[in-house]
């Protein structure tokens, strides 16, 4: 395989701390489901895929429930561009990962746990698969785990198969019912009528990988890194400019001036947080934060030097949005080509003023008419680098510039 | 298709359905073992799919259409995928492709005659870290140049 090891420093406090396969299990099990759900919601943890729903909330209602069958599916589907995180963790920390999953069962009364990796992570699946067998034979999975009777609990492993908008939660289910795709309407939420239309807690790779070490530490342990309403730290996939790409551990409310100084991007003239649906953040704005309140992120991190020119970076981002629009909903479907077709007139510079900014409103429609979170946050970029760059965007130099090359 | 061809399909895919379950549930890793073995999923199959799985042909072929790693359309045996996304763009993913398309004479999308090799473009791989990066069939190959892609390409049969 042609994938080096995560070459960044293993800084982090939280996640890249020591950790022994099975430990959280094992702890887990001693102190009981109450007090799991009370360290979670002591620790404030909430989801690392990007939305931030508090974890503990999600776990207690499903846990709540008495519906005879309860499923925790672990959201492998990371299709934000720039970001790889989960391919870290699923490679070289798995024990956090599936250690995770087993305690969400344990605290949820899951006897299955479904993990939906990426299709475009299949390479993978061998070396899961075996780690998996390697934790029944350890008695970490199957029957009466580490002794505890009654607790039967085992994992399996379903691929995805190329579609960005799989990483939505509902749209997660429908696909591993062997449906389309495609996003349901919210409420009902998962945790009424998840997978199989039984209740289920869906989380993403880094938030269960988070639990083992809460369980170990406490939940104000935890609380110590980040902010207030930040708690603990977050893996952020960095890419693009720089000189040291890769996945960084740090605490929540890092500026993002501090972030490109480990990673060796000072020349930055932008930085995109969020991936491609998230916002591109301009030099005049890097004392800004990474967290929930502030600059929020799911972990991607793309660095633009002031070479690159932002409406080309404007541009694939749209054509990756126009390429996986589910086509669902009208606004989604038909506002991304709307959005593309602007760039392209502003990249041959045949467009008025007027229009763009009517292309805004469109965008700005479709951020709360669209059904799921892609067609959400698609306009993010288009509104947010047409805002912060028109300069370079819509001003040409002078005689002799460089400016649209 | 020969009527021996057909029935060694239906064979294989009623050991699939055997294997994997009755249910809705299961159609998607029935299509995913065809697509991995044959490189795409042809009208046959998706017939005797839907109806060992008693669900309309349509809606396999729904499903398939959703799904960009599944074809109803004849392949190459190897599928080529590289990464088009904001970072391996940025890191040179243009002069990659084109040094393919001219060095195997097709553009993306389309197959060589000797359906040695299907060119198409993914979105973003994970590999943002490594890029430009590429999958052949389930294999991953990062840090590309023009020349180690062509390279790695003439070296598959």
């Amino acid at each position: 395989m042609d994938i080096s090891i995560n070459k960044s420093p293993r800084q982090g406090a939280v996640l890249f701390s020591p950790y022994l396969r099975g430990e959280g299990i094992q702890k887990a099990l001693e102190i009981g489901r109450e007090n799991i759900l009370f360290e979670i919601r002591e620790s404030k943890l909430k989801g690392r895929g990007g939305a931030g729903f508090p974890t503990a909330t999600k776990w207690m209602l499903v846990a709540a429930s008495v519906a005879k069958e309860k499923f925790i599916v672990c959201n492998a589907d990371e299709g934000e561009p720039g970001t790889f995180k989960d391919r870290v963790l699923l490679l070289e920390y798995p024990e956090l990962v599936f250690d995770g999953i087993v305690i969400a069962g344990y605290t949820i009364g899951a006897k299955e746990g479904i993990i939906y990796l990426r299709g475009e992570y299949e390479y993978m699946l061998q070396s899961l698969e075996d780690y998996l067998s390697k934790m029944r034979e350890d008695n970490l999975l199957g029957n009466s785990i580490l002794g505890q009777e009654g607790f039967d609990f085992d994992i399996s492993i379903r691929l995805g198969s190329g579609a960005y908008v799989c990483g939505e939660e509902t749209a997660l289910i429908e696909s591993l019912e062997g449906n389309r795709g495609e996003a349901r309407n919210r409420p009902p939420y998962p945790v009424n009528t998840g997978y199989m239309n039984r209740p289920t807690v869906v989380n993403n790779v880094e938030t269960l990988a988070s639990v083992p070490h809460i369980l170990l530490k406490g939940g104000e342990w935890f609380k110590k890194y980040g902010t207030d309403k930040s708690t603990g730290s977050k893996l952020f996939s960095v890419s693009g400019d720089c000189t040291r790409p890769g996945v960084y551990e740090l605490p929540w409310g890092t500026k993002i001036s501090e972030l490109l100084e480990i990673v060796g991007g000072e020349n930055a003239k932008a930085v995109q947080v969020g991936g491609a649906s998230g916002s591109c953040i301009p030099r005049s704005q890097f004392d800004r934060t990474l967290a929930y309140e502030d600059a929020a992120t799911g972990g991607s991190i793309i660095i633009f030097d002031k070479n690159r020119s932002m409406l080309k970076v404007l541009k694939n981002f749209m054509e990756f949005f126009v390429e996986e629009s589910c086509g669902q909903c009208t606004p989604c479907r038909i506002g991304n080509v709307k959005l593309l077709e602007g760039i392209k007139d502003i990249e041959r510079r045949n467009y008025t003023f007027s229009y763009i900014n009517k292309l805004k409103d469109l965008g700005r429609t479709m951020q709360v008419a669209s059904k799921c979170g892609l067609g959400q946050s698609s306009p993010n970029a288009f509104i947010s680098i047409l805002e912060n760059f028109k300069e370079e965007i819509f001003n040409y130099n002078g005689f002799g510039g460089t400016n649209g090359k | 298709m020969l009527l021996l061809e057909k029935n060694s399909l239906t064979e294989e895919i009623e050991e699939l359905v055997n294997l994997m379950g009755h249910e809705r549930s299961s159609l998607l890793p029935i299509l995913q073992a065809l697509q991995r073995k044959h490189k795409y999923i042809s009208d046959f199959a998706q017939q005797e799919i839907a109806r060992l799985l008693d669900i309309h042909p349509v809606e396999v072929y729904s499903v398939i259409s959703f799904y960009a790693f599944l074809h109803s359309e004849p392949h190459g045996r190897n599928i080529v995928r590289l990464c088009q996304t904001i970072t391996c763009d940025m890191a040179g993913k243009d002069a990659v492709a084109k040094a393919i398309e001219r060095e195997l004479g097709i553009t993306f999308g389309q197959t060589t005659k000797d359906k040695r090799i299907t060119l198409e473009y993914a979105n973003c791989l994970g590999m943002c870290d490594q890029g430009p990066a590429m999958i052949v069939n389930d294999r991953v190959y990062t840090h590309l140049t023009p020349e180690k892609a062509v390279n790695i390409l003439n070296e598959i049969k």
